[in-house]
């Protein structure tokens, strides 16, 4: 079985559970609940652990961090539980819900997005604040809206947002409508919207860094696959994969 | 004060072509059944159901013309209604109702709400001004409706079976304050009914309608001497036919021949009142020259009359004293000989 | 007579259809935190929340009396091709899932909508993240109770009344004003009850199309809805304002639903 990493930030990758050599191969449904910006990238991990462990199969979940948590608290059926910050992830420790202590397997930057082409000429954070220019972000309890406010008061820029989105997600296709000129989301966002939207780049110094936990929760049946699912975020292939999505290494 | 009106138009089931003519102080009854037109007639003269053909005129001013397109819409009309149902505005007091007609038509709430309490006092229903129309009896309701109409001074006054609605004891009280209102009305008046006491206590001249046509004109005297539709003679009572009339002998449709006595030739109406109808058990002898037998179909005892129906070669309606019926054991189905005398058939052309 | 006993099946059956409307009623009354709800009610956010969604809701109904009136009339009352079309399309919004229609409303009346294209490039008006903006996804939902409700009754009141009028000399507007909406102001209040309590309710359209900011546009099932992730407790209060709210008017109805109307 593989070892849990009990350090709270953990930068090291660890191996896959396949090369460990465990005696059954893993097998069921499992259920995962993702925060919206991993969206895209955890639909290839799974698709990468499925082709491995075919017997596994995945179910997502993907909402704004702390819709999940109030799921979860709810009693919703979740077997992992991977959060865009550790307030939330804290939250779920407390309730005493998760099952052993989270691993960082990611981290994430902010990044300014705009519709294509950048027509409103949006060159950094202090142009959101300039009249004319709707910006809107996801809500203060989300942590990608938390860490956008961070960001805007690092830069010393005063701006409230006409909207506060449930999740990065909302913000994304508000711009990809065209009823908002700029929000702040994670590079990733960026990423994965493609052609769709253009980025501005936020510069490190007023730029924050999201940890990502992730943790098997204690409702799951099927803590085998769960872990060996964490353990595959966490491998060099795993990061790979979130690397290519935009994610910074664990 | 005159309404001329030529109406022709076809209204669901009702094809109607009338022509009416109604001068300056004369009440006017439009007399028929049900379904015969009167209400619609009333619409129309009203501008409420457009004409096919024809023309409204109301002292020379044409109201409307089928021909020219002139429409007066009906607001615009100097016409009063008093409708069947009366149709007082529920969610208004009785004063206001009144009132109603004058607001609309640009008098202020103060004058207007004045006008509506004199005319109140005028029909005798002023101390309940301030009620709501459900808290008052059908008679005062008809009062109201009648002072709602009055109150704006039309020219036109159209009373749709205005005692219809009401029950035996309310009738005969308010048909006579209705004469007398309508006595001092000054204007054209047109009365609809389908009861002949009310045409007859209310109008001086009576037009009688069937089936969407005018088919008689004229006092009620004249009407009921000379009846010339089944429907007026039945409401009068008489026994009436059609036929054709050669030297004291009428043929009757059927071949049936009356004896009459007169000139008359041609095409003519024939009536025979029920009290010259005689009664007998045998075959009677003597000058009456109708003579023939029959079966009493029908009896019916009417006050202290009754009158048989007897099925022979031509039905026929026969009054009596129920004495008479007693002395001679006549009962419904009974075997009867009746008489008439050719005097006593009155004809005149159809 | 002998009064009707309940055959046993029925008996069970209908009582569990009671129970399953029942229960969560009671549940939310039962759970919510009395001694605190006063605190959870005069809040900031909730006030500022309560505030706004009467201020929209409000708003909505009176949009809806100015354009759905004049709209039942004309159903009720004028003959006209596609009539049926026209009237199956404004009744939508009843059964269309409320974030179509918020979507709908964006592709309309969004910066790049049909309409709302035009008003920002010649105006440089936008209204999502507006309260004009939750007060269209309001209407947009709530205005067909009115209308179908007006509508019926128009088309049973008895119509001799405006003859009536119409012989005093009363013109078009005279007829309407005085004698037609007096006659159906039961529908009318009933109407604009039935559509002021939908506005009230309405999420899906408004958080599409509106957006959500306290103050401006989180109106109060928005609030309830975010609320539940950050702080339970004070949902429960705000539900069960909402649920007071609606049986409220579900009460003052009642003998319309009881059918002596």
């Amino acid at each position: 079985m593989v070892a849990v990493s009990l350090a709270a930030v953990a930068c090291g990758s660890t191996t896959p559970a396949a090369s460990q050599g465990s005696p059954q191969p893993l097998s069921g449904t499992l259920s995962l609940f993702a925060a919206a910006s991993l969206t895209d990238s955890f639909k290839a991990l799974g698709a990468s652990f499925h082709q491995q462990y075919p017997s596994v199969q995945f179910q997502y979940n993907f909402e704004g961090t702390p819709t999940l948590v109030a799921q979860i608290e709810q009693g919703a059926p979740a077997d992992v539980f991977a959060s865009a910050d550790t307030a939330n992830m804290s939250k779920v420790q407390s309730d005493g819900l998760a099952a052993g202590s989270p691993k960082i397997f990611a981290h994430n930057q902010l990044e300014i997005v705009v519709a294509p082409g950048n027509p409103k000429g949006i060159s950094g954070l202090q142009d959101l604040a300039r009249p004319g220019v709707i910006y809107i972000s996801a809500g203060p309890t989300v942590p990608a809206g938390k860490y956008a406010a961070q960001a805007l008061a690092k830069a010393g820029v005063q701006v409230t947002p006409k909207s506060l989105e449930t999740d990065v997600k909302s913000v994304i296709s508000k711009i990809e409508l065209g009823e908002a000129d700029a929000g702040i989301v994670y590079t990733t966002d960026v990423k994965a919207a493609g052609s769709r939207v253009s980025g501005v780049l936020i510069p490190a110094s007023d730029n924050v860094v999201a940890d990502y936990p992730i943790v098997t929760l204690k409702s799951s049946s099927n803590a085998a696959a769960d872990e060996g699912f964490i353990s595959f975020v966490t491998s060099a292939q795993g990061q790979a994969v979130l690397e290519s999505f935009g994610f910074l290494p664990a | 004060m005159t309404l001329e009106a030529t109406v022709a138009l076809s209204l669901g089931g009702l094809d109607l072509d009338v022509d009416l003519s109604i001068p300056d102080g004369e009440v006017v009854a439009l007399l028929g059944p049900n379904g015969a037109g009167k209400t619609t007639l009333l619409k129309a003269v009203a501008g409420l159901v457009p004409l096919g053909r024809g023309h409204v005129r109301l002292d020379g001013v044409v109201l409307e013309d089928a021909v020219s397109e002139r429409y007066a819409p009906t607001e615009r009309r100097p016409i009063g209604v008093v409708f069947q149902d009366y149709l007082l505005f529920p969610h208004m007091t009785v004063r206001d109702n009144v009132a109603f007609g004058l607001t609309s038509r640009g008098k202020g709430s103060r004058e207007a709400r004045a006008t509506a309490m004199d005319w109140l006092e005028r029909v005798g229903v002023a101390a309940h001004a301030q009620s709501r129309p459900a808290q008052l009896s059908g008679g005062e309701k008809q009062r109201v409706a009648l002072a709602r109409a009055l109150a704006t001074n039309p020219r036109l006054l159209l009373l749709d079976e205005p005692l219809a609605a009401l029950d035996v004891t309310a009738r005969t009280e308010v048909r006579r304050d209705l004469k007398r209102h309508l006595s001092s009305f000054r204007g054209t008046r047109l009365i609809i009914t389908h009861d002949p006491l009310e045409a007859v206590a209310l109008a001086d001249r009576l037009v009688v309608m069937e089936r969407g046509r005018i088919v008689q004109s004229g006092t009620p005297a004249e009407i009921a001497e000379h009846p010339r539709s089944s429907y007026v003679a039945d409401l009068v009572g008489v026994n009436l036919f059609r036929g054709e009339a050669d030297h004291g002998s009428v043929k009757v449709a059927g071949g049936q021949a009356l004896a009459a006595a007169g000139a008359a030739t041609g095409d003519v109406f024939a009536v025979i009142h029920p009290r010259a109808v005689a009664l007998h058990r045998h075959m009677p002898e003597g000058s009456p020259r109708n003579v023939w037998a029959g079966r009493a179909d029908a009896i019916e005892l009417i006050g202290d009359r009754a009158r048989v129906r007897v099925l022979g070669r031509l039905p026929l309606v026969a009054e009596v004293t129920p004495a008479a019926l007693t002395d001679l054991k006549l009962v419904e189905g009974s075997e009867v000989w009746i008489s008439f005398k050719a005097t006593d058939v009155s004809i005149y052309p159809a | 007579m002998r009064p009707e006993r309940v055959p046993v099946v029925i008996g069970v059956l209908a009582a569990m259809g009671a129970a399953f409307f029942i229960v969560p009623l009671v549940g939310l009354v039962v759970r919510t935190p009395w001694s605190d709800a006063l605190a959870q009610l005069t809040a900031p956010e909730t006030v500022e929340a309560l505030r706004l969604s009467l201020v929209a809701s409000f708003s909505a109904t009176a949009i809806a009396l100015l354009l759905g009136v004049p709209l039942a009339w004309v159903y009720a009352r004028i003959e006209f091709p596609g009539r049926s079309l026209l009237r199956a399309m404004t009744t939508l919004p009843m059964v269309l899932p409320p974030v179509v229609g918020g979507i709908a409303l964006l592709l309309a009346f969004g910066r790049r909508g049909l309409v709302g294209g035009w008003l920002d490039s010649t105006f440089g008006i936008t209204i999502p993240f507006t309260t004009l903006g939750a007060v269209m996804a309001e209407t947009f939902v709530a205005m067909p109770f009115l209308v179908l409700t007006v509508e019926a009754g128009l088309r049973s009141m008895d119509r001799r009344y405006e003859e009536a009028a119409r012989t005093l000399g009363a013109n078009r507007w005279t007829v309407f004003s005085r004698v037609t909406i007096p006659l159906i102001a039961p529908s009318l209040l009933a109407g604009a009850a039935l559509c002021w309590a939908r506005a009230l309710g309405e999420f899906g359209a408004t958080i599409t199309f509106a957006g959500n900011f306290p103050g401006v546009t989180q109106t109060m099932p928005l609030a309830v809805y975010l609320l539940l992730e950050t702080n339970p407790e004070a949902s429960f209060v705000l539900s069960l304002v909402l649920l007071c709210v609606s049986v409220g008017v579900l009460v003052s109805l009642r003998h319309r639903w009881l059918g002596s109307a």
